[in-house]
């Protein structure tokens, strides 16, 4: 039995004892039954398995820290209101914006971030790291750091765009559907039932085949695929808006539908539009990524996580994971917008109240 | 039931529930407010508590702790001591105390409508207290409910449980829901505003039907509500609640004869309010005129049938009738929001268009309408300054510091500090603040002609009062003409000129007030006339007797 073995029991049992004494019973009870899983986990797996507990829970310290730092960062630096919104955030919602804020720089400044030019071949062919390169190389030799960086940039802000202009349509036409009423909204709604019943990967690379694949032709095309969801949430939000008694006296005032839709209607239904922005802005992150992985989307030199996988996809049976870490970004960027969307929903729904 | 009333003598002197030293404190943002400082509350078998004050006195936060219950963002502070037939609730464990509601401790709600779940049958809800603490089969249990619905005086007592709460009337739900508290024969029943979202003729029905089922079972009950007139019927003794505290307590009848304190005289004082009536002028052209409208919604039957009546420039109309009369249905007629299948409104002798969007700017400006509720009136994501500002901007096209010295003027007028109020948002506003800016926002128009639509129903009296003497004042200032909608005959004997009584659709009976008051009536209006509570606690007793409603005779023997 190492050290490493009898320091990570005495300390896990101190801190169960610590916590049952000052009688933080979820704390206690959460030790204390990692204490007993570890007994049956190192006779099994050995100091190994252990190791890899630690190295886990220390992670997730990790996160929890940078998370809670990040979100006092927010508080103080944010204005009064929205401050006090952001006390109310779970950790979770932190460590998501936290993740958003570290892509966003990524991408923003991605020619002084990145060591090397994105297309520039350095090294042989899936060289591993070194202190020039920190992730090894890829299949043509080019350091895997600096694509992952610019990946940040082409596909998150392909996927911003493609998001973006699915939400224009899809909420301009739900806020005017939902005030005409009447054969415009039945007219929209069939529509929308129309594209929705084409396949969406179908659709996709149907137009891609047909028009090529150009940046301008994805961002149409996810727009497109997208934009009959958004549709419908808007209509369903904004139709419970249309209905109140603020909406009639104004329409009773003689404003137009413009200021209806601008100043009454919005305010009153952003909270789940934007939740849904983020949702949206997964599944376009997904489907752009999808499309790069069979070959359709952002086309090579270029930088993109979902190229950079099925280039790298043969390594993956020499035991490396260097294709897998392109698509832990994609991961770990999904679940950090997913945590800051479950906040927000949680925000603007009843649920708060319990 | 004579078994339980034999006992009953025995039993009405033993302390069922003992709230001592309340203290409630509630969250809000970041420190703890108390809500309730310090009531007392002694309540014996078989007796009946009215709690009254206006909203945010705290009377349903203390029917709730009744239960041992604080709600969401509220606690009950330490010291605080619930003693229900013995037991401590505020140290008892959750499962304890939930054994006790529904079984022992039951809660009447006050919207039936919202409080019955839509998707099962009233039936079924109603059994399901008498299954979960095994009182007695599911067959029984329905026996029981059908009996409960009889002595309730329920339309077709053995079926009407089979159905869905949307296929049942207000009122009905409300005796339901009532039979549903009883269905496990609790030593006590909150009941919180039971009839404060029905209409006069309605609330007699269930004020009848709580008070004989509580009589008949000696339960005792605390009864919450804002109407004086509603407490005196049905409590023993009374509780008057301001601000968290208590003010005083006395028997009824001695708490009407002679209030001690200054708060309570003022809360008995509310329904004094009255102005002089006016006369019509002589020859002339009516501001507003309604004639012969008939209005349908898609599809569906009449709702207005050969609607006439005429509003004279300065003059207070008053449209009194049951829900589903067709008040309002008139006033979206005259607003342009229903267009009329035949008839016309004529606006100072010129015909308006029939849809609001063919009237122009000025048509549309002359004419303004103020919402019963100010919650749904005002768009809670917009400064007060921009909604008052707004119409005023919209129509005068006023702009920079002329529209905001206009909103200034417009808050003055309805008697809020402009400095304070110009930068908040509804939510921010008290129930009766929210009203004033909803007329104001109306005056911003500056129209000839405003509708109220149950302006004062959802306020407190005193807050209602207000409101009332408001509008008397801007009437005169500004010489506006109302069309006030009400089913409330207390708001018509204060403000009105004229009064127009409806009836399914059509006009029964219209003339000015002193007439209209004064009988021989038509019997419609003979109906709602005697159906508003007054002041008498034996008003209701002596009001039964002489409608003869069925079944009076056995409760009466009990």
């Amino acid at each position: 039995m190492g050290l490493f073995v009898i320091l990570y029991f005495a300390f896990l049992i101190i801190a169960s004892c610590l916590a049952a004494f000052y009688e933080k019973r979820g704390v206690f009870m959460m030790l204390f039954s990692l204490t007993l899983v570890s007994f049956i986990l190192g006779i099994v797996g050995g100091a190994g398995a252990l190791r890899f507990i630690a190295i886990a829970a220390a992670v997730l310290a990790f996160a929890a820290g940078i998370s809670y730092a990040f979100k006092e960062f927010l508080v103080i630096i944010a204005p009064r209101n929205t401050s006090k919104e952001l006390k109310t955030a779970p950790l979770t919602a932190a460590f998501g914006m936290f993740v958003i804020f570290t892509y966003a720089i990524a991408g923003i400044f991605a020619p002084w971030i990145a060591p090397h030019g994105e297309s520039e071949v350095i090294s042989s062919a899936f060289a591993p790291a070194d202190a020039n390169m920190l992730l090894g190389a890829d299949q043509l030799g080019r350091d895997m750091f600096s694509r992952i960086i610019y990946g940040a940039r082409n596909t998150v802000g392909l996927a911003l765009l493609a998001t973006l202009a699915a939400f224009l349509m899809g909420a301009l036409a739900g806020l005017l559907a939902a005030v005409k009423g009447g054969w415009f909204d039945q007219f929209m709604g069939r529509f929308a039932d129309v594209i929705m019943s084409i396949p969406s990967l179908i659709f996709a690379l149907l137009m891609l085949s047909i028009f090529g694949p150009q940046i301008g032709v994805i961002i149409v095309a996810v727009a497109i695929i997208y934009a009959p969801r958004v549709f419908r949430l808007t209509r369903a939000v904004a139709g419970n808006v249309v209905v109140m008694d603020y909406i009639e006296a104004a329409k009773l005032r003689g404003e137009g539908d413009w200021y209806l839709i601008r100043k009454e209607i919005l305010p009153n239904s952003t909270a789940p539009l934007v939740a849904e922005f983020g949702l949206e802005f997964c599944f376009v992150f997904l489907l752009v990524a999808g499309l790069s992985f069979l070959g359709l989307g952002i086309q090579p030199p270029t930088a993109d996580w979902g190229s950079m996988v099925r280039e790298n996809a043969t390594l993956i049976s020499f035991g490396d994971i260097t294709p897998l870490i392109p698509a832990a970004a994609i991961a770990l960027l999904t679940v950090a917008v997913n945590f800051v969307v479950d906040w927000m929903l949680w925000r603007s729904s009843g649920l708060k109240e319990q | 039931m004579t078994d339980t009333s034999a006992i009953a003598p025995g039993l009405k002197k033993q302390v069922l529930l003992e709230i001592k030293d309340l203290k409630i404190e509630g969250y809000t943002g970041e420190t703890w407010v108390p809500i309730i400082k310090g009531v007392d509350l002694t309540l014996h078998r078989g007796e009946v508590m009215g709690l009254i004050g206006e909203s945010g006195a705290g009377k349903s936060t203390i029917g709730a702790a009744a239960m041992g219950y604080a709600r969401d963002g509220t606690r009950i502070v330490e010291g605080s001591s619930i003693e229900f037939d013995g037991i401590e609730l505020t140290t008892s464990t959750e499962a304890d105390k939930r054994a006790l509601r529904g079984s022992r401790i039951a809660y009447v709600a006050q919207s039936a409508a919202a409080s019955f779940n839509p998707a099962h049958k009233l039936i079924d809800q109603h059994t399901e207290a008498p299954l979960q603490y095994r009182i007695q089969k599911r067959v029984e249990a329905q026996e029981d409910a059908i009996q409960l619905y009889e002595r309730l005086r329920l339309p077709n007592p053995e079926e009407i449980g089979f159905r869905y709460p949307h296929q049942v009337s207000g009122g009905q739900l409300q005796r339901a829901m009532t039979a549903m508290a009883m269905s496990c024969r609790p030593d006590l029943i909150i009941f919180d505003e039971p009839t404060t979202a029905l209409d006069v003729t309605t609330q007699i029905e269930v004020l009848a039907a709580i008070r004989d089922i509580v009589d008949q079972f000696n339960t005792a009950a605390i009864y919450i509500t804002h109407d004086l007139a509603v407490v005196a019927q049905m409590a023993d003794t009374i509780k008057v609640l301001l601000k968290g505290e208590e003010v005083e307590e006395a028997p009824t009848e001695e708490m009407l004869k002679s209030p001690k304190e200054d708060y309570t005289k003022s809360l008995w004082a509310v329904r004094s309010f009255e102005r002089p009536q006016k006369e019509r002028p002589k020859n002339a052209t009516p501001l507003i005129s309604v004639q012969n409208v008939d209005a349908s919604y898609t599809g569906g039957a009449k709702v207005l049938d050969d609607v006439s009546f005429d509003i004279h420039e300065g003059m207070t109309v008053a449209v009194v009738g049951e829900s589903g009369s067709g008040k309002s249905t008139t006033a979206r007629v005259i607003t342009g929001l229903l267009p009329p299948s035949n008839g016309q409104v004529l606006f100072k002798g010129e015909p308006l268009p029939p849809k609001y969007t063919d009237r122009t700017k000025d048509q549309l400006r002359q004419a303004q309408m103020i919402y019963q509720m100010a919650d749904t009136a005002l768009n809670p994501k917009v400064r007060i300054s921009e909604i008052i500002g707004r119409p005023a901007q919209f129509y005068s096209g006023l702009k920079g510091t002329a529209l905001k010295s206009r909103v200034d003027e417009l808050l003055d007028l309805i008697e809020l500090e402009p400095s304070k109020y110009y930068d908040r948002f509804p939510p921010e506003l008290s129930g009766g603040q929210k009203q004033r800016i909803g007329i104001a926002r109306a005056l911003a128009a500056e129209p000839s002609f405003i509708i109220c639509d149950e302006v004062t129903s959802a306020l407190d009296q005193l807050v209602a009062e207000g409101i009332l003497k408001l509008l008397d004042r801007l009437q005169k200032e500004l010489n506006l003409a109302y069309m006030f909608i009400t089913h409330d005959l207390a708001t018509v004997r204060a403000i009105a000129d004229e009064v127009v009584v409806m009836q399914h659709g059509k006009v029964v009976e219209q003339g000015p007030k002193t007439e209209m008051f004064t009988p021989p009536h038509h019997p419609y209006t003979d109906l709602l006339l005697s159906s508003v509570p007054e002041m008498d606690p034996n008003w209701l007793t002596t009001l039964l007797e002489e409608r003869g409603v069925d079944n009076v005779g056995e409760s009466a023997n009990v």
